[in-house]
């Protein structure tokens, strides 16, 4: 039978792999970028698996809204991405120094 | 085993080595694809919590509009994957201690007494409930105010990315003050001598 624990830990070890994702592309941004989209994956996981056991909807309302402001979020970045490549022709983490911080 | 048992785990296998190959692949571009992938299993995942509508809409959002434009701006830079990857695996076992101590320590917590948390089943919604109308419901009476907010979110995204990525200079109106003050009033019109003609 599936308990509300299967949901949960599945949603763990996605969150877990995006996060080694992002320590095993440190040089990387647009890894980066969809190793967050994952992480955003895993969260609203949780997020239905608690609504539907709960007998919740809110959850789901919730969801909605963070897929929302993830969409809003990576369109900003990418064009972020875009315009720095435009100006630095590349988009290493290395050259991104100019702030020298 | 009972038949959706046997469908999560087949959907998680997917959906966790989707993820892997997301974190591992050399190319951007397979990344990409394989984070489709493990959209696409996520999203049948939900279906089998009975969550329809955000199912078709991460499908919808997700696959149809975010990971296109992922895939664009993948193709547009130039990226040198070599220098990109250097280093990638000396990351490794940091990145791997840390992730299998969060997943174990999560998975210690979540899976409390050995998998029996919420043993008890969800009483099963009969087969003409919709689960779009029950959240469209909630969304336009309850929670319309934050549904109107989400779409002022939208529009700064959309206002947002084109403003940082026009290329030209932008075509506006505005006028120089400094250069305002010196206009005479000759400048602005001017009389014309024409001579009247007549009707015929």
């Amino acid at each position: 039978m599936l308990t509300l624990s299967h949901f949960l830990i599945l949603g763990a070890i996605l969150f877990a792999i995006s996060v080694v994702g992002i320590f095993l592309n440190r040089k990387n941004l647009i890894i980066i970028l969809m190793s967050i989209e994952l992480m955003l994956l895993a969260v609203n996981l949780n997020f239905i698996a608690f609504s539907h056991y709960l007998q919740d909807l809110a959850g789901q309302v919730f969801v909605f809204f963070i897929l929302t402001v993830a969409a809003a979020e990576s369109a900003i970045g990418l064009a972020i991405l875009v315009v720095l490549f435009r100006n630095l022709k590349t988009i290493h983490v290395d050259d991104l120094d100019s702030l020298k911080g | 085993m009972e038949f959706k048992t046997f469908v999560f785990y087949f959907l998680s296998v997917i959906l966790v080595f989707a993820g892997l190959r997301v974190i591992t692949a050399r190319n951007p571009v397979h990344a990409a694809l394989y984070l489709v992938l493990a959209f696409f299993t996520a999203s049948g995942v939900w279906m089998l919590l009975q969550a329809e509508f955000l199912a078709i809409a991460l499908v919808l959002v997700y696959v149809g509009a975010v990971m296109v434009l992922f895939l664009f701006v993948v193709m547009m830079l130039d990226i040198n994957v070599d220098r990109i990857r250097e280093g990638f695996w000396s990351y490794l076992p940091l990145g791997a201690i840390i992730g299998l101590l969060m997943a174990a320590e999560m998975g210690l917590v979540l899976g409390g007494n050995y998998l029996g948390l919420f043993e008890s089943s969800v009483a099963q919604t009969s087969a003409d409930f919709s689960n779009v109308q029950a959240v469209g419901r909630l969304m336009f009476t309850e929670y319309v105010y934050p549904f109107e907010l989400a779409s002022v979110i939208l529009l700064v995204g959309i206002v947002a990315a084109v403003a940082l990525t026009q290329r030209e200079k932008r075509k506006n109106k505005a006028v120089d003050p400094s250069q305002q003050v010196f206009v005479k009033a000759k400048d602005r019109y001017r009389v014309l001598q024409m001579p009247a003609e007549k009707r015929d």
